[in-house]
């Protein structure tokens, strides 16, 4: 029996739900699939209604000069995407044309320019939240949606390279951070009960990098800043994350300067919705055909 | 060492204070250590004292004072002695 040629990426690329490209974690997207993701954001958007969050969507690339200043290089270098391109004379065009032809490096002479892949869809907000002056007595809130890039190519469908992360992004006093954790954990529950998927929520940390990342993990867990919500799409003893609530305390509002209505630095803390790994957590527990989905699956994603 | 140490926290640290108003035993993540900065007196502790913090002491507890610290310190020097 062979079970490589039964994957459940497989599936998905034999149903056309989503579309290999020869590079593992990049993939197009069936109709199917994107229906259940757009059948998702809404149900997002009308779960979060009633807080009248400011809705920025952004492209998949952010400033690199605020990207530098983000820190990001520091704690997640080998998962950072830059965009280069060419800017050479014409005879380095030749050369270029030259070294593609005879399979040669043709990437050596491409320059940095001013955009990099957005790592995380809260990223580019900050410094435009931060550009406004002071907050206003009651915060703000953020509903916010961007590809991300993630340099981790595998062959874990959950684990794509680019893929869209919905966010809400909650900036101002401490209690106003922490409620506003404590209230999406509570919402994670229903949603996840909605869509009748198995789930846990726990305590996690972000993937950092080398020793100095390892103390970095190590202190965002004993202080319990990061929790997942957990669904197994791959394994059942490494379920997949597709959901997080992150507490940030004064982390980014000390790093781009926001200050609350009387001054102080801002407090942050976000919930972020991976799209794809919701979607693929569905197509893993309700079948490939979302035809045969549970009813109540289908009318609260109104497929 | 307990000198050294306090010189590096003032360092690195980027506390309110000055080490030297810093009791050995008080908290340093009360007195504005943040993660970063703990990372930062991490690696400026293992270069001055040539030493490489093993994985489990990678933690915020390792770093809570300046005992804490020594204390650190003389079980990784003391295992290098013996």
């Amino acid at each position: 029996m062979c079970q490589a040629c039964d994957s459940f990426l497989d599936r998905l690329f034999a149903k056309g739900v989503l579309h290999e490209t020869g590079v593992d974690g990049l993939y197009g997207r069936g109709q199917a699939f994107e229906a259940v993701i757009e059948g998702m954001d809404r149900l997002i958007t009308r779960t979060a209604a009633n807080d009248h969050a400011e809705v920025i969507r952004f492209p998949p690339g952010m400033n690199r000069a605020l990207f530098e200043k983000s820190g990001y290089m520091k704690n997640f270098p080998q998962l950072a995407g830059t965009v280069h391109s060419f800017a050479g004379s014409e005879r380095d065009h030749l050369a270029l044309l030259d070294n593609i032809h005879n399979g040669g490096d043709w990437t050596g002479g491409q320059g940095a320019t001013d955009i990099v892949l957005t790592p995380a869809a809260c990223y580019p907000l900050y410094p435009i939240v931060a550009r406004r002056g002071p907050l206003a007595p009651e915060g703000g809130l953020f509903d916010i949606q961007s590809y991300c890039f993630r340099h981790e190519p595998s062959k874990d469908p959950a684990r794509m390279q680019m893929f869209r992360m919905r966010e809400f992004v909650r900036i101002g006093l401490p209690e106003q951070a922490a409620s506003f954790r404590e209230s999406w954990l509570e919402r994670a529950r229903d949603f996840a009960e909605t869509l009748q998927l198995p789930h846990h929520i726990d305590v996690a940390n972000d993937p950092f990098f080398g020793r100095a990342g390892r103390m970095m993990a190590s202190s965002q867990r004993e202080q319990a800043l990061k929790f997942e919500l957990l669904v197994p799409i791959e394994s059942t003893e490494n379920p997949t994350a597709c959901q997080s609530f992150n507490y940030h305390q004064d982390h980014f509002g000390e790093l781009w300067g926001i200050t609350t209505a009387s001054g102080e630095t801002a407090h942050t803390a976000c919930v972020g919705f991976g799209m794809e790994r919701l979607a693929l957590a569905l197509f893993k527990h309700h079948g490939i055909d979302t035809n045969g989905w549970p009813n109540s699956v289908r009318a609260a994603l109104s497929l | 060492m307990l000198d050294t140490i306090r010189r590096l926290v003032d360092e690195q640290g980027r506390l309110s204070k000055a080490a030297t108003a810093i009791g050995d035993d008080a908290d340093l993540y009360a007195a504005g250590l943040t993660s970063f900065a703990a990372v930062q007196l991490m690696l400026a502790l293992e270069e001055t004292f040539d030493v490489e913090f093993p994985d489990h002491m990678l933690n915020r507890r390792s770093f809570s004072s300046i005992s804490a610290i020594a204390g650190c310190l003389h079980e990784l020097k003391g295992e290098e002695a013996a």
